[in-house]
């Protein structure tokens, strides 16, 4: 557990480090990602090695973003200051988002025949 | 009575009672969960995060004091970032046969987020540094805080905006896709990752690995795509 730890905060420092050092607006962890991916590719014995950590630590997501939402509740006045507005716009924007994106992705994959019902039982 | 307050000052000040409440709320909010049948609207984050702020509320504590011991837990988000890889990784095959359909999502997606936040905002009569901080709302609270900044919204109000997009998502996503009919885990994963970033994405795990998987590309790529869109779309229109 803890070289899996140590693997995934090596992966987020050289992406940090990357995004600092080039200043790129892309966040560290999400270049870190792309860095595991291909060390992935590179070594594939590498992802099982990781897969019972990581999905334990990924079955768990929800946890890591709680402080984060108590920091709403916090920050809840600023938020009531910009009105009703404000959360319509959240709530009908992210519906709206969501419709577009499911619909686009059917439709595309419709036409080019990517369908999900061939890939059925890999995974 | 003034034993108890003594040891109550000294343990709210101690990260230790802030990180034990959280995991406790947690864990109580998933099992309220299991309660409610998993009912969408019994998200355990949303459930965590009631309970924790009558606690602070009831004892008047600051945020800040709060956020000493929590940060252990949000501290673990970057490197569960970088564990997205792996899903990614185990489901390339069905990726990259999704690419096309995936470009067009991702497009769709982000493009009807920002624009449709703004207009509507715009509707209800927002103007100003308070409207622009809605543009990047879809994306990772780090790349949105950044985003915000440079189209002159306000960070800390985007960082607020960028999670409850995410509990929005979380908890609108299933019923609506369910009554939609919506059958392809793909296209469910992606287009909740693109929309409600990395709460949308927790929930998709727990409903299904394959769109968990996608949701994690939808959340990546939109970040990405974020970052270039949101500044010129500002631009555009104001």
């Amino acid at each position: 557990m803890i070289r899996v730890l140590l693997i995934l905060l090596g992966f987020q420092l050289a992406g940090e480090t990357a995004a600092r050092g080039v200043g790129l607006a892309v966040p560290g962890p999400v270049l870190g990602l792309a860095g595991l991916f291909c060390a992935f590719l590179l070594v594939p014995r590498l992802a099982s090695y990781m897969q019972d950590t990581v999905q334990g630590l990924l079955s768990h997501l929800s946890l890591l973003f709680v402080p984060a939402g108590v920091g709403v509740v916090a920050n809840l006045d600023v938020i009531a200051a910009h009105g009703l507005g404000l959360f319509v716009a959240l709530a009908g924007s992210t519906i709206l988002a969501i419709l577009a994106g499911v619909g686009a992705f059917l439709l595309v994959a419709r036409i080019t025949g990517s369908t999900d019902a061939g890939d059925a039982g890999d995974g | 009575m003034d034993e108890a307050l003594t040891l109550w000052s000294y343990l709210a000040r101690d990260p230790l009672l802030w990180l034990t409440l959280t995991l406790g709320a947690y864990v109580s909010a998933e099992g309220i969960s299991v309660l409610c049948k998993r009912h969408p609207l019994a998200n355990p984050v949303l459930i965590a995060v009631i309970l924790l702020a009558l606690v602070l509320r009831a004892t008047e504590t600051r945020y800040d004091t709060y956020f000493a011991g929590a940060q252990f837990v949000h501290f673990m988000l970057g490197p569960a970032t970088v564990a997205l890889a792996l899903p990614l990784y185990l489901n390339l095959g069905r990726v990259k046969r999704a690419a096309l359909p995936m470009l067009a999502g991702l497009l769709a997606g982000s493009l009807v987020a920002m624009l449709s936040a703004l207009g509507l905002a715009w509707a209800f009569g927002l103007r100003g540094a308070a409207l622009l901080s809605l543009a990047p709302k879809s994306a990772t609270a780090p790349v949105a805080l950044g985003v915000s900044e440079a189209v002159g919204g306000i960070p800390t109000l985007t960082a607020a905006l960028v999670i409850l997009t995410g509990i929005i998502g979380a908890v609108v996503a299933t019923p609506m896709l369910n009554a939609l009919g919506v059958k392809d885990w793909r296209a469910r994963g992606f287009a909740v990752g693109v929309a409600a970033h990395g709460i949308g994405t927790a929930h998709a795990f727990r409903i299904n690995p394959m769109a968990g998987a996608f949701s994690g590309i939808g959340m990546g790529l939109n970040a990405i795509l974020t970052a270039v869109l949101a500044p010129l779309v500002v631009g555009l229109l104001f």
